[in-house]
């Protein structure tokens, strides 16, 4: 615990990784959006991922610890910033996400920096278990804690984003030791609330869920997207048909491909080997992020960098499994690689918690 | 560092933080998180080789049928043209929206038709109609878009990508109906026409001509259309063209009509019900042919609206009769040439046979009046044909007897279709005795020769049977297959020898009637030997007339004429047919002014020819003079010394009011009509 931080003792592999990625990401930004309106969106990407690194940095700076300390007002300002949000978020989309940042002249997605608070979280209440395995009673009071914001991400609504602190929420359960017992008591409850839950979502959130089991149902409709990011996928073949020569995204049949589908995007565009190789990368990166688990000086630290190295994980299968059409279309983002600051910035920031943890190893 | 003072507890601490902050309990759940992220990879990996590995070609395919899409290119039909090359039919460019109705969404159809300003009904009804084709065939909903349905097409690609604005050739006909009947019109093929053989190749939507010229040369006039494979994104907007198929354009008709003389009979024709035809008996070659009541074949020109269609269709008058071919009419004393030739080539009168003419005869114990209720005293053929007795062609054809009037009616060719290249031409009647016996089942009477005899009774012929068999006999005896279109090869005359002196007599009675105080004076002409024979033809018996006739129906005689010039050497005979006109003498001016405006443009042709000999010997001599070739054409702009036609070439300008600016094609049918607007004059 000192101020000897060096940047040499920073998780350079991780780093590498990440920013190859972020590289993929950028060009891939750049053919998508090549002739479009969103044809800035490139460098505004390099931008975000510049910014990405400083904020990772000042994530590093402030020691974990401290940082686990101030859970209770971080929580608190989070409720007050979605409930802001609410009263005075832009909406696109039919969705209600994003504040205005006045001087920066973008909008924030507050939801995605209320991760690293439910990671934050999720980490100090099960660090201040000290215990070895997890009871019925703990677990019901950590969802209720994080049920909260995700009930306010909901009512955005974004249910993409709500499943990422669940999904933390569930990494986090299942390190501390989640009985197998109460998984499958929670597994039953969950199948009989389920009919519930469906009557509280959206239309549009229940044609997703309809389309992504029949997509052929209605084509041209919700559907779309799903047919679209296969036929663009499926297209790409085993090489790829080469930057800016794919149809499916030059000719935007398929929808957003430079942020929700741009795996889409570069599955079209390179093909099998370049889809593997990327996905590599992303296995690589998170396998990383476990390794630092694994290195963690204490409890906090390695439910930090697990809560990461699963939210990053379920980032991924959610939006690529949307991609080949193995996961419904829930509207999240690909890490590092799809077009969104917020999305950039947390992620980064999600990285500057594990180089965090890292450091605080390598001074103990 | 500095060492923190020993501490006694510290074994227990260590042991206590150990128990409550070591990671060691999760090692087994890190490994299985790993384990699990290794399945979720190769999960994710399975997905994109089951998608990019095992079926690329399928997804290849999808990923094809979204973006490349096959446009029609629609092959401009050919242009119709008059005997000069000057243009009656004319194409002009106009957009066309289709409706790709593997993209339609049902819903649409009513926002469609509103901004558009389509019949919902009417264009639900059409989409219902296509639903037996395969998707990719796509609907016409509308031609002819006016700037406002650009806009809204274009405005909406968004909200209706199902919309595809194609360009498409479109037909534009003279204005006024001028020369409507001959012409025809097209229109989109119905499905009774597309289960004919002829029909059978074209495509439901496709645009054919339906009737006239228009009809019967549709597989020349009509082009092939082409198609353009093209790249479209997701708003149906093309990118770029992968294949080309050039579209076939129809081949240009070259009619046998002159303008210059169809304008003069259709401004003869204005406000009167019948027909003009006008035709060189030596070939065969229609130089004009009118009908009336006309109508506007550009409302017919894709698919007519139904409010144009009541109006035409339920006209009591019958525009949509092409009178010229298809109005079947007793000729009345236009017959009476025939029944004269008929009478001197059997022997059975001559020259100087005559009646005497009181004002009517009786035969068969029945009184015929003469027309004259004077009488026409003592007459011979020459004042029957001048003063169109009828006495005297009721001894003639007495004498004849029906067999002998059938055979020669049936010679100049009535009872038959003259063959002419336009459809529906009517036949009309011949009586004979067989003929009477197989219709009706009855026995000849005596009494109706007579009637026959002056071109009534049941005889009918249409104009253009008058005019061929007129023009006919008129040259001696060769009747030609009438017809429209230069190139159509046609039948071997139909030729009989006549007698040169017995035809003299006829035509030199003809020339009476029009120069020699005759019924025909009105279509006399100086400096052109006029030929002709009024008729004035009863619709109704004498006895109906008197009981007040039909309550509504109009029963005024049909006025006729025929006319053919020069009495020598017969270059042009000319028909008219002015329905209800009362008497044959007011048919003798519409035939006047046709032979005048034939025979002042031959005047100017001759005056052309000769100005450009005279223009050449002079650019001979220039070229003698050893000036620079390059000089000589600028010193004669206009003169084509090197044109195929440079006669006609030099006569169209000068029909055309001057110089022809550079302007293609449209500009002609304008021309057109601003000749017919500034005849009027």
């Amino acid at each position: 615990m000192s101020k000897y931080l060096s940047a040499r003792d920073l998780d350079w592999p991780l780093l590498m990784i990440v920013v190859l990625i972020c590289a993929v990401g950028v060009l891939q930004i750049y053919s998508a959006t090549i002739d479009t309106n969103y044809s800035s969106a490139w460098w505004k990407q390099i931008f975000y991922v510049g910014g990405g690194l400083v904020l990772m940095w000042l994530a590093v700076k402030v020691d974990y610890h401290t940082l686990i300390h101030y859970v209770p007002a971080l929580y608190g300002l989070s409720i007050v910033a979605l409930l802001g949000t609410e009263l005075l978020g832009s909406t696109v989309f039919g969705s209600k996400r994003w504040i205005p940042i006045p001087g920066l002249g973008m909008r924030l997605q507050v939801s995605e920096f209320v991760k690293l608070v439910i990671i934050l979280l999720v980490a100090r209440y099960l660090t201040d278990l000290k215990r070895d395995e997890l009871e019925i009673r703990e677990m019901l009071v950590l969802s209720g804690l994080v049920a909260v914001p995700v009930l306010l991400v909901l009512a955005q609504p974004d249910l993409g984003t709500s499943l990422t602190y669940m999904a933390v929420l569930v990494t986090g359960a299942f390190i501390a030791g989640l009985r197998w017992k109460y998984v499958a008591a929670i597994a039953v409850v969950a199948v009989l609330v389920l009919p519930v839950g469906w009557h509280f979502l959206k239309d549009y959130q229940k044609a997703r869920l309809v389309s992504f089991m029949d997509p052929e149902r209605d084509p041209q409709g919700t559907g779309y997207q799903l047919i679209q990011s296969q036929i663009a996928t499926g297209a790409g073949g085993m090489f790829g048909k080469g930057v800016t020569k794919g149809t499916q995204t030059q000719l935007r049949f398929l929808p957003v491909p430079h942020t929700d589908f741009i795996f889409s995007a570069f599955a079209e565009e390179h093909g099998f080997v370049g889809v593997t190789i990327v996905l590599s990368l992303y296995f690589v990166m998170i396998m990383r992020v476990v390794q630092n688990a694994q290195a963690a000086p204490d409890r906090a630290g390695m439910y930090l960098c697990m809560c990461v190295a699963g939210l990053l994980l379920f980032h991924t299968l959610v939006n690529v499994g949307m991609v080949v059409g193995r996961m419904p279309v829930t509207g999240i983002p690909l890490p590092f690689m799809s077009a969104g600051g917020s999305s950039i910035w947390s992620n980064f920031m999600a990285l500057g918690l594990v180089n965090n943890v890292r450091l605080r190893t390598f001074i103990n | 560092m500095i060492l923190p003072p020993a501490d006694p507890n510290l074994e227990q601490r260590i042991s206590e933080r150990q128990l409550h902050d070591d990671t060691r309990f999760a090692a087994t759940k890190i490994a299985v998180f790993q384990y699990a992220a290794v399945a979720i990879f190769l999960f994710l990996i399975s997905g994109f080789w089951q998608l990019q590995v095992q079926n690329p070609e399928f997804y290849d395919e999808r990923a094809q049928q979204n973006s490349i899409k096959s446009v029609p290119v629609l092959a401009p039909r050919g242009r119709i043209l008059d005997r000069d090359g000057r243009v009656i039919v004319d194409n002009h460019t106009s957009h066309s929206l289709l409706l790709a109705r593997e993209l339609l969404k049902d819903e649409h159809l009513a926002a469609i038709a509103e901004g558009l300003d389509l019949d919902y009904a009417d264009l639900s009804k059409r989409v219902a109609r296509f639903r037996s084709q395969p998707k990719y065939v796509p609907i016409v909903i509308k031609e002819e878009l006016t700037p406002s349905d650009l806009s809204f097409v274009e405005s909406h690609r968004d909200f209706f990508p199902e919309l595809v604005l194609i360009q498409a050739q479109r037909r534009l006909y003279p204005q006024n109906g001028m020369l409507a009947h001959l012409v025809g019109y097209t229109g989109e093929v119905s499905e009774d026409e597309l289960n004919t053989a002829e029909f059978a190749k074209y495509e439901p939507g496709a645009v054919v001509g339906k009737f006239g010229i228009e009809g019967q040369y549709n597989s020349t006039l009509m082009g092939v259309d082409g198609q353009r494979q093209v790249v479209v994104d997701n708003r149906g907007q093309v990118r770029k063209t992968l294949k080309m198929k050039e579209a076939v354009p129809g081949k240009d008709l070259k009619l046998t009509v002159d303008l210059d003389l169809q304008v003069v009979a259709e401004l003869a024709m204005e406000g009167k019900n019948g027909a003009v035809v006008a035709l060189d008996p030596r070939t065969g070659e229609i130089l004009a042919m009118v009908s009336r009541p006309t109508f506007d074949p550009n409302k017919f020109a894709v698919r007519i609206k139904a409010r144009d269609w009541k109006e035409i269709a339920g006209n009591p008058d019958n525009p949509l009769l092409n009178r010229a071919i298809q109005a079947q009419q007793a000729p009345g004393s236009t017959f009476k040439p025939i029944l004269a030739i008929a009478g001197l080539e059997t022997g059975t009168i001559d020259e100087k046979w005559s009646v005497r003419c009181p004002g009517g005869a009786s035969f068969f114990g029945h009184y015929y009046r003469c027309w004259e209720a004077g009488g026409h005293g003592t007459v011979s053929l020459h004042r029957g044909l001048v003063q169109s007795c009828d006495v005297f062609f009721y001894n003639v054809g007495n004498k004849l007897g029906i067999d002998n009037i059938s055979t020669y009616a049936d010679l100049v060719g009535f009872g038959q279709k003259t063959g002419v290249d336009l459809p529906h031409e009517q036949a009309g009647v011949v009586p004979s005795e067989k003929w009477k016996l197989r219709n009706f089942r009855q026995k000849w009477y005596a009494g109706e020769t007579i009637s026959v005899s002056i071109g009534q009774g049941a005889l009918t012929v249409t104009p253009l049977q008058l005019a061929r068999a007129i023009g006919g006999m008129a040259i001696g005896g060769t009747w030609n297959q009438p017809h429209v279109v230069a190139t159509t090869p046609v039948e071997k005359p139909k030729q009989w020898a006549l007698n040169p002196s017995n035809v003299k007599l006829v035509v030199d009675g003809m020339y009476g009637v029009v120069n020699e105080g005759g019924t025909g004076v009105r279509a006399r002409l100086p400096n052109v030997e006029v030929c002709g024979k009024t008729g004035s033809a009863q619709l109704a018996s004498n006895e109906l007339m008197k009981s007040g006739g039909i309550v509504g129906m109009n029963l005024k005689d049909n006025a006729w004429f025929v006319g053919f010039a020069p009495r020598a050497a017969p270059e042009i005979v000319v028909v008219a047919l002015f329905e209800h006109g009362e008497h044959g003498q007011l048919a003798a001016p519409i035939v006047r002014d046709v032979l005048k405006a034939y025979f002042d443009k031959k005047t100017r042709i001759a005056m052309l020819e000769q100005q450009r000999s005279a223009m050449y010997g002079a650019l001979a001599a220039v070229g003698n003079l050893g000036l620079p070739a390059g000089m000589v054409p600028s010193a004669a702009p206009g003169v084509q010394p090197s044109g195929s036609q440079p006669v006609e070439a030099a006569y169209m300008e000068t029909v055309e009011s001057g110089p022809k600016p550079a302007q293609p094609r449209a500009s002609s049918s304008a021309a057109t009509t601003a000749a017919v607007a500034s005849a009027k004059h």
